[in-house]
């Protein structure tokens, strides 16, 4: 792989293993497909056409780069360090998912698949799939929770209207661990013509290294943005954490910047000590779901624990092996938020700056919201606010005890 | 000699292929599964694959989970499942056992220590579906170790530089998994299968069986006639699902009816040289 001396952003290695975690833990029926991706991903690493194709994608259809806003009243109201915000809300489908879609649908073409598939908790990953599969005119199957459907209704609409079948998963919890058993399961019985287009950092190898490599845009932007902005690093980088896309792809560019500190930011739902959260790597323990080893949620004999969030987004028992590997070598800490501190963050943040989070990326707000008083006047602080909350007006409303 | 090789040596030498009934352990509840396990040898079955249940088996398709599903809820836990085998052994010594599963609960166990507890319970092989061969040797090793033979898939995506990589440290048998999909949905294509085994063949010596989408004693019978095993999953728990609020009794008699159509159906196919 990109083996750099000297460096924490050079792995996976050859086995796509990221310390003890990772691997590919598939099907025999799926080894020969990941590893057929795993070269056409290598093939495209090196064709400027195929990185020339992608930023242009980035940039006139996605609506790349992303601003880094200088949150002014957000920062005044906490009395602390600087806060800035990278604004994955503003891209084409409202979050950062956009950037991995974008980039998955290009290797799916180089690779001549014809029909795409995907899995989906909040539906973000779900519209983003649809929305390229529309724009290069593929079919696409969209799994999708029964329960996530009900609490997410705008995101199925809108996958539907972009022409997408989204397949309701009725098994096991009904949320995104039993949607991504789900494509897995269509994936492994149509093997020759489909490409799992997979939605954040997780599965088995190379996906987590490809999500990552696609998302690592919103670091790339943010790092060079804050130095021009403010001449130098941000002191501290937050962003929520589920499966982990939007962090692998803010953390990842600042890893080799040992001023930097990186928080991760889990859901910790109704509290990190009761049953109902969703806090993996602050709670789990290290085991092997959906093609990866990494922290889960489990109980003693290794069953998966149900996880939860207000957050469909976060609401997922895994994540993923790199951010599993960081928190062990200490590089990330990784912190929870429950339910009612991220609804507060959430109404705050659209009182005091106008903008809407994504309920996932309140959780990241909602973690700011306690450093950010502890921390000096010049202290920087770079949120990565993955998302816009339009999705989940509906949710938020009902428990505020207001009806839409 | 281990239970395995001496059971596919005998059937090698009566010229027809082993009947392998799939059962999960715990399913519908302990006792009848176990009523149903201790009672498959008599009802023909040549190996068992016993399967340890997991709460997200995304190999396998409805038939599977839902019993998977059912037995987690009557607490079919690890430990009950090396229990369950311990007491087939003590009654029976010459019919194989393979344990079944997914890699989460056997990881949590720890793997060293399950090889250990796996050869002392009695079990003579284990299929892990979600260790393909680049991470098997964490459990592979150990458990050859202890006389435990961790058996390979061989897959319709599975080309010959592959084959050869998977037989190279394989034993026991393969498992060839006859359609590209999860358990129980499609049915078995004949003549890739009778291509695919040629394949095989050619790169080892090695008992291969059959599996995924082998419902019917027809299918069974066919796929006796040219592989060295026929494993019928999908087919079988679902019988379990059909009966369920008839008795626990009525499950008994009714799975093991079904096992000793499709063992006679494996049994009558002989089958020599002549199609292979």
């Amino acid at each position: 792989m990109n083996q750099i001396p000297n460096s924490l952003r050079g792995g996976p290695d050859a086995r796509g293993h990221y310390g003890a975690y990772g691997g590919r833990f598939v099907a025999e029926t799926l080894m020969p497909l990941l590893l057929s991706l795993e070269e056409a991903y290598a093939a495209a690493k090196l064709d400027p056409e195929f990185h020339a194709e992608l930023s242009g994608l980035l940039e006139h259809y996605a609506g790349r780069e992303s601003p880094l806003y200088f949150a002014e009243r957000l920062t005044a109201h906490l009395g602390g360090a600087k806060v800035y915000l990278k604004r994955e809300d503003l891209n084409h489908t409202g979050a950062h998912k956009i950037n991995n879609t974008l980039g998955q649908i290009l290797l799916a073409r180089r690779m001549g698949k014809t029909r795409i598939i995907a899995e989906t908790g909040a539906g973000s990953h779900g519209v983003a799939t649809a929305t390229v599969a529309a724009r290069f005119g593929l079919p696409c199957t969209v799994y999708m929770g029964e329960v996530d459907m009900e609490r997410q209704k705008p995101n199925v609409f809108r996958m539907r209207l972009l022409g997408a079948e989204v397949r309701a998963v009725t098994s096991g919890s009904r949320t995104l661990k039993d949607a991504t058993n789900e494509a897995l399961r269509d994936w492994v019985a149509n093997v020759a013509d489909t490409f799992y287009i997979i939605g954040s950092v997780v599965g088995p190898h190379p996906y987590p290294m490809i999500v990552r490599d696609f998302q690592t845009v919103i670091g790339v932007e943010a790092r060079a943005q804050m130095l021009a902005m403010e001449n130098r690093l941000p002191d501290l980088v937050v962003a929520c954490v589920g499966g982990g896309s939007n962090a692998m792809g803010m953390f990842h560019p600042f890893l080799d910047d040992a001023g930097v500190a990186i928080h991760g930011v889990e859901a910790a739902g109704e509290g990190v000590d009761t049953p109902r959260h969703a806090a993996t790597i602050s709670k789990g323990s290290p085991g092997v779901l959906h093609g990866s080893r990494s922290y889960l949620l489990q109980d003693g004999d290794g069953q998966i624990l149900e996880a939860h969030s207000i957050s469909a987004g976060l609401d997922y028992p895994g994540t993923g092996p790199e951010h599993s590997w960081l928190k062990d070598i200490g590089r990330a800490k990784y912190f929870a938020v429950t339910d009612q501190e991220a609804l507060d963050a959430f109404v705050l943040l659209s009182k005091l700056e106008g903008i809407i989070p994504a309920l996932e990326s309140a959780h990241a707000i909602a973690h700011v919201i306690k450093m950010a008083p502890q921390m000096k006047k010049d202290e920087l602080i770079a949120i990565c606010l993955s998302g816009r909350g339009d999705k989940d007006i509906f949710s938020v409303a009902e428990y505020l005890g207001d009806t839409l | 000699m281990t239970r395995l090789a001496t059971t596919f040596a005998r059937l090698k030498k009566e010229g027809r292929a082993a009947f392998v009934p799939f059962i999960t352990a715990g399913d519908p509840d302990m006792e009848t599964s176990f009523a149903i396990l201790e009672k498959l040898p008599a009802a023909g079955a040549d190996v068992i694959e016993l399967g340890m249940p997991f709460s997200d088996p995304m190999a396998d398709g409805p038939a599977v989970q839902a019993s998977s599903v059912r037995a987690l809820k009557a607490g079919a836990g690890m430990a009950k499942v090396l229990k369950m085998v311990e007491k087939f052994r003590k009654a029976d010594k010459a019919t194989p056992i393979v344990l079944m599963g997914y890699y989460n609960p056997i990881h949590a166990w720890g793997t060293a220590r399950f090889a250990r507890d796996v050869a002392a319970a009695g079990v003579d092989g284990l299929i892990v579906v979600d260790l393909p061969i680049e991470e098997d040797e964490v459990l592979r090793v150990p458990a050859q170790a202890q006389g435990v033979d961790l058996i390979r898939f061989v897959t319709p995506t599975t080309d010959d530089a592959r084959l050869k990589r998977i037989v190279a440290e394989a034993s026991g048998y393969l498992y060839y998994v006859s359609v590209a999909g999860v358990t129980g949905t499609k049915s078995v294509p004949e003549e890739e299968v009778r291509a695919a085994l040629a394949r095989v063949r050619a790169a080892t010596d090695l008992p291969c069986t059959v599996g995924f989408g082998i419902r019917t004693p027809e299918q069974a019978g066919a796929i006796a006639r040219i592989a060295d095993g026929v494993v019928v999953g999908s087919a079988i728990v679902s019988r379990v699902a059909g009966n369920i609020g008839n008795g626990k009794e009525k499950i008994v008699t009714e799975v093991l009816d079904l096992a000793r159509s499709l063992a006679g159906s494996t049994h009558a196919a002989r089958h020599g040289k002549v199609e292979a």
